[in-house]
């Protein structure tokens, strides 16, 4: 009687064991597929300053932040080519919250004519959000012209609370 | 006056969640049934305190109390009655008072349902539910108040206080600036509480399951209690991410439904915790089986949804979506820390009361195919924070920001969504206990064949991307083994009982609910994997600029530029619409409008598509842009979205499936029997 349960046991450790086989490679090959997919997909995110800088190295592939210049938008209706240029504004968060959150900072950065500037390039549909002082992420690679051209262009405006200050009602 | 009613409300429903905390903790300690029956007044209570504050928030909002920030920052007087109600959760603060609320109406729930059959876990379950509204109110309360007001200070400064400070005027807005234009859709009604009902449903799992720690009932009875919330939470929390994606489809323009951005990977990774968690508790309530696994899964979610409302607020992570950024981040990371190491420890302090001598038996039984369930979800999860996190230690250890895209999350997880759509193919065909490789076989074989049809009938029309034709088959091998299973047990039901084969299904149904509930979110699952097999694998686009009358031709479809019109709406809107023929050969098949509006105040369009769905694809029209002064040359970008539609169709059926599982069985109640009766 002891004896076959001694045996069902090991039987029983034995199976367990396979499942810590079954999932250490599972797991082997989840960590695989991470590394794998990261080496073919990460790329850096600078700001505008640093991608003139030259700081992209031989990257293929980099995410770079700014703000757009509304009146440098140059939109080709028959072909869809946008044209844009954006300018400099901190990659730091911290940073941006010092100096008073997105919206100041964006502001303050479109009228900076000192802030490096950088021409962008991309082919699609012109976003609802691409205009003055919008922060644009893009993605995409500097060209040999040094015009970035943009594969995927996000959009963001900072909401308006932030800067919310109400116009009045005559007292 | 009507926001000092409301913010009143707040204050006092903070007091009460404190009391609440303090006596259920000394009052389950003590065992004083008058300490606790005050602890549970106190927890009842936030509820109704927090209806007001949200009622004054409502009536604030609807009736255009333009001098509060919230209401001037989220409504304008054109803005539909609807979205000055969505308004609630159109901004920070108003969206936290809403999760203060759903969340103290959960608890309102529990306490009045069932006080005396629950006295074990309740005055716990209290304590953990309060702590969490206590939190969430000190946030409220004191960082993110929605009724603060403007005043304006003599030298001509704007100030938000909640009372008028000396030396000032109040303000008096005529307008508000009104709710950003892209979320004045319909999706901004549903998606944001639908979001929160999951989010804060499963709070409530999480209290029974760290209740039954505590207190030393560690048996499967908080998992049963709570098995139709988290199945209620889960409902939820899959219905917001679906109506955020259909919403994105619908105006982002370009038939996006889902883009991999961290705000909403912050929102699926509870989602896939949950999911595992669903699993893991079937099988510990069938087999005894993974009960630390199962309540580990749970503290995940629950963290994972504080973690998620961390993410998007703090302002930590680049994203598209709008949020504001504020200085609540760093209150929400001591917050987790507390609940994360708290539960984590209590789970360890239990670890022996909780092992239960089952075992795994058998490599080819059902709850092996569960644990691999857990294990590829646990991966998937593993991925989306690997990527979500990745900038932020990048920068840490290398000085330099890296970040991934969708193509990363793409090629990471979408072998592991394959093998879970595998997987939920083969688990209809296992049994619970012992099993062998060759009995699955013999279940198997049948549907793996027949579902060959369906990547053989796509070869012949001409497809011809083996990774495709291996999804469009693995998505007919989980649909048919699941329906195989069914009509075999109908049909055994049917000879058995001499019932015709409807009587049959409806009595096996009526049955096993959880069965059926679950295999028609399967199917539902497979369907949806159909139409993002569609879109990500055949989308066809095609571009051009034409005058009236001119034609862009795409997959054997015709669009036709006939006109275009510009005109003001009467709510502050330039509106313009082109009206586009889209026929095939000399078949009229649908007129179409596809546009743009501009919002004169905020300065801001938005993309208007026109389309004709059907089941086979959808036709997706947007107007680029117009020669403005003789419109007679539009540009049109259009797409072509195959089978997207049973994204939707699928999304329909997970929700009618996880009804069926919810719908209570009359059968079942002595479960519910209160625990003195069997002791």
């Amino acid at each position: 009687m002891s004896e076959d349960l001694r045996a069902v046991n090991s039987r029983q450790r034995f199976r367990i064991n396979k499942f810590v086989i079954g999932g250490v490679l599972l797991l082997a090959a989840v960590v695989l597929l991470v590394i794998t997919s990261l080496k073919g997909n990460a790329q850096y995110y600078l700001t505008v300053e640093e991608l003139t800088a030259g700081k992209a190295g031989q990257s293929a592939s980099v995410r770079v932040s700014g703000v757009v210049l509304g009146d440098t938008i140059r939109y080709d209706q028959q072909t869809l080519d946008l044209t844009f240029s954006v300018a400099h504004i901190p990659g730091d968060n911290d940073e941006i919250e010092a100096l008073g959150g997105l919206a100041s900072v964006l502001h303050s950065a479109s009228l900076d004519p000192n802030a490096a500037r950088l021409r962008v390039k991309y082919s699609g549909v012109k976003p609802d959000l691409l205009k003055n002082e919008a922060q644009a992420i893009m993605t995409g690679s500097m060209g040999a012209d040094g015009v970035f051209y943009a594969e995927e262009l996000l959009l963001k405006c900072p909401s308006r609370y932030e800067e919310g200050v109400p116009e009045q009602a005559a007292p | 006056m009507i926001g000092g009613v409301g913010y009143g409300g707040l204050v006092i429903a903070l007091v009460a969640s404190l009391t609440a905390v303090i006596t259920s903790i000394y009052g389950a300690r003590t065992h004083s049934a008058a300490v606790l029956e005050s602890a549970r007044r106190a927890a009842k209570v936030t509820f109704p305190l927090l209806t007001i504050s949200i009622l004054a928030l409502l009536y604030l909002l609807v009736s255009g109390h333009f001098e509060y920030s919230y209401v001037y920052q989220t409504t304008d007087l054109e803005m539909p009655f609807y979205l000055k109600l969505a308004a609630l959760w159109g901004g920070q603060e108003g969206s936290l008072l809403f999760w203060c609320w759903l969340l103290a109406g959960f608890s309102f729930l529990v306490v009045i349902r069932r006080w005396k059959s629950e006295q074990d876990l309740l005055p716990w379950v209290i304590a953990v539910t309060s702590f969490t509204l206590l939190f969430f109110l000190i946030l409220v309360v004191f960082f993110e108040n929605p009724f603060l007001r403007y005043f304006i200070t003599t030298d001509g400064e704007v100030t938000r206080a909640l009372f008028q400070p000396m030396m000032t005027a109040q303000a008096n807005p005529t307008n508000g600036a009104g709710l950003n234009p892209l979320l004045r859709h319909f999706g901004m009604v549903f998606h944001p509480p639908a979001l929160y009902l999951g989010f804060t449903g499963f709070v409530i799992p999480f209290a029974y399951a760290v209740a039954a720690l505590i207190s030393g009932h560690t048996d499967d009875q908080w998992l049963k209690l709570t098995r139709r919330w988290s199945l209620a939470a889960w409902l939820f929390l899959s219905l917001g991410l679906v109506l955020g994606s259909r919403w994105a489809y619908d105006v982002l323009g370009w038939g996006g439904y889902w883009g991999w951005d961290p705000v909403e990977i912050s929102a699926l990774m509870p989602w896939l915790t949950g999911t595992a968690y669903l699993h893991s508790a079937v099988t510990q309530e069938k087999r005894g089986l993974f009960k630390h696994w199962t309540i580990a899964l749970i503290i995940l979610t629950f963290c994972l949804v504080i973690f998620g409302t961390f993410l998007t607020r703090s302002g930590l992570l680049s994203s598209v979506h709008a949020f504001s950024q504020s200085a609540i981040g760093p209150a929400f990371f001591v917050f987790i820390i507390i609940m994360f190491t708290g539960s984590l420890g209590l789970l360890l302090y239990r670890w022996s009361a909780l092992r239960s001598g089952e075992q795994i038996n058998s490599f080819f039984s059902r709850e092996s195919a569960f644990l691999f369930n857990n294990l590829l979800f646990i991966a998937i999860l593993l991925i989306c924070l690997t990527g979500v996190l990745f900038p932020i230690f990048s920068e840490l250890l290398t000085d330099r920001k890296v970040t991934v895209g969708p193509p990363f999350y793409e090629s990471a997880a979408g072998p592991l969504f394959a093998l879970l759509l595998l997987l939920m193919g083969i688990v209809p065909l296992t049994m619970w206990g012992v099993s062998t490789a060759k009995n699955l076989g013999r279940q198997l074989w049948r549907p793996a064949l027949v579902a060959l049809a369906a990547p053989l009938a796509a070869l012949a029309s001409g497809v011809q991307k083996w990774i495709a034709l291996l999804a469009v088959w693995l998505v007919f091998f989980a649909v048919f083994a699941t329906l195989w299973d069914t009509s075999r047990a109908v049909s055994l039901r049917a000879s058995s009982h001499q019932e015709s084969a409807w009587k049959a299904f409806v009595a096996q149904v009526r049955h096993y609910r959880r069965r059926y509930g679950g295999y028609l979110i399967h199917i539902g699952v497979s369907l949806m994997a159909l139409g993002i097999i569609g879109i990500e694998f055949f989308q066809t686009t095609t571009q051009g600029m034409i005058a009236v009358n001119e034609t862009l031709n795409l997959s054997g479809y015709t669009f036709t530029y006939q006109k275009l019109e510009v005109f003001d709406t009467t709510d502050g809107r330039n509106r313009a619409l082109a009206t586009v023929v889209i026929s095939k050969g000399d078949l009229l098949l649908k007129t179409v409008h596809p546009g743009r509006d501009y919002y004169y105040a905020s300065q801001q369009s938005v993309t208007l598509p026109g389309v004709r769905s059907t089941l086979a694809d959808d036709l997706y029209v947007i107007l680029v842009d117009w020669q403005p002064i003789t419109s007679e040359g539009a540009t049109l970008k259009i797409f072509r979205n195959p089978l997207i539609n049973w994204l939707w169709i699928g999304s329909g059926i997970l929700v009618l499936g996880t009804l069926v599982a919810l719908w209570p069985a009359g059968e079942r109640k002595k479960i519910m029997l209160p625990r003195g009766i069997d002791q």
